[in-house]
């Protein structure tokens, strides 16, 4: 199977039950999406599938074939941070870093569909998402100065 | 171990055939966790994903919903109580993959209930066109949660709007908030149906008198309240969706 990944096309031998959080971390190397609960309840291994965002430990293989898929290296680089990202590191919107790269992808989608979402809207849009470090209010001020920045 | 990929929903009843061996694969919210753990091991997985099965059809006041539709579609499309419970399924990302037809065929729970939407279908007197031995049939939502939905392939969802309808859930936030008990009521064209999630292994119809509401239910003990607490809370539940609806 075929997938685009962060604009990078790459070919998979795998079984098409195979998550593509597996395929992401263990076959091609990129470990931003996090392993999780790995059952759909904590957020931390979401990415783009073509630009909507989906736990990658529910999404089976066969699901995106030939899909384009982003994740937090697909977003910005060291020194070009996308505006999501540079929020989050503004405002210290993370402790550990664990949760981060679901919250920032999950929060690049819900700009894309509300550039301006008001704090109720953020703690609902993004209520899949776990801290288990410090705390929300960090996080939902890095949504809230990237939405203004937007 | 194989796997079936059909691009059409009649190659799909082809291919699943009696059902015999057959795991389908509609989102992959419950069955992907489930593989991954061992829990189960599919003999032949059947995708739906490909097959054209996730439209909305509206004739008058009638919706079809296919099997493959997204919960996160039936937010804006659906009917009350129907739009509401689907807000309420777990968050944004799940209900942009999870399906309805994966939803009524949700095995039970175990630490949790699932398969929110069968409660409002209930209500709604939706009615279910699946495949199968015997070929296709369509009948009541009742009905095919009763006959269980192991062997059926679900194809549609066929449900018409109410004259009223209400919805009233006691949830218990945790990363999701999960539904510890929930009430959908509408008025349909065969009266006041009132359904109940949480209160057995799948929603049921209840008896809208808010006296008679726990006849027949052993609401269950499970992670996140007890039998006691749901039997104690339910005929009050019902009771608010009701006036809400008047």
């Amino acid at each position: 199977m075929k997938l685009t990944v962060n604009g990078v096309e790459r070919e998979l031998s795998l079984a098409p039950l195979y998550t593509l959080l597996h395929a992401l971390r263990e076959e091609l190397g990129i470990t931003s999406p996090k392993a999780g609960c790995q059952e759909g309840g904590c957020g931390a291994c979401t990415v783009l599938v073509d630009g909507e965002p989906r736990r990658a430990c529910l999404v089976p293989l066969a699901a995106v074939d030939g899909a384009s898929v982003t994740t937090v290296e697909g977003l910005g680089e060291p020194g070009s941070l996308s505006a999501v990202q540079a929020a989050f590191h503004e405002q210290y919107g993370l402790q550990c870093g664990f949760c981060t790269p679901g919250f920032v992808v999950a929060t690049t989608a819900l700009l894309e569909r509300n550039a301006s979402p008001s704090r109720d809207e953020i703690l609902e849009e993004l209520g899949g998402h776990v801290c288990r470090c410090t705390g929300y209010v960090k996080i939902v001020a890095a949504v809230e100065a990237a939405g203004a920045a937007a | 171990m194989s796997f079936l990929s059909p691009t059409s929903a009649d190659e799909a009843v082809t291919a699943f055939g009696d059902g015999a061996g057959i795991t389908v694969l509609a989102g992959g919210t419950v069955l992907v966790p489930a593989v991954r753990l061992g829990r189960t091991s599919p003999e032949t997985t059947l995708f739906l994903g490909r097959a054209g099965l996730d439209r909305i059809e509206r004739r008058g006041e009638t919706l079809r919903i296919g099997a493959m539709t997204t919960i996160a579609a039936l937010v804006d499309a659906a009917p009350e109580p129907l739009a509401t419970f689907a807000r309420h399924v777990a968050d944004h990302e799940i209900r942009g993959q999870a399906t309805i037809g994966g939803n009524i065929c949700a095995p039970p729970g175990g630490t949790t209930p699932q398969g929110d939407l069968q409660a409002p279908l209930l209500a709604l007197d939706a009615r279910v066109r699946s495949a199968g031995l015997g070929g296709e049939r369509t009948e009541s939502m009742d009905e095919f949660l009763a006959s269980g939905p192991a062997d059926r392939l679900v194809l549609e969802l066929e449900v018409d709007s109410p004259k009223r309808a209400a919805a009233a859930a006691v949830r218990r936030p945790h990363a999701h908030a999960y539904t510890v008990l929930a009430v959908a009521a509408a008025e349909t064209a065969n009266g006041v149906r009132v359904a109940v999630l949480g209160a057995g292994p799948r929603a049921v119809l209840v008896d809208p008198d808010p006296a008679k509401v726990l006849d027949g239910l052993e609401p269950p003990d499970d992670a996140i309240a007890s039998g006691w607490y749901r039997r104690q809370v339910l005929p009050g539940l019902v009771q608010r969706a009701l006036e809400e609806m008047r």
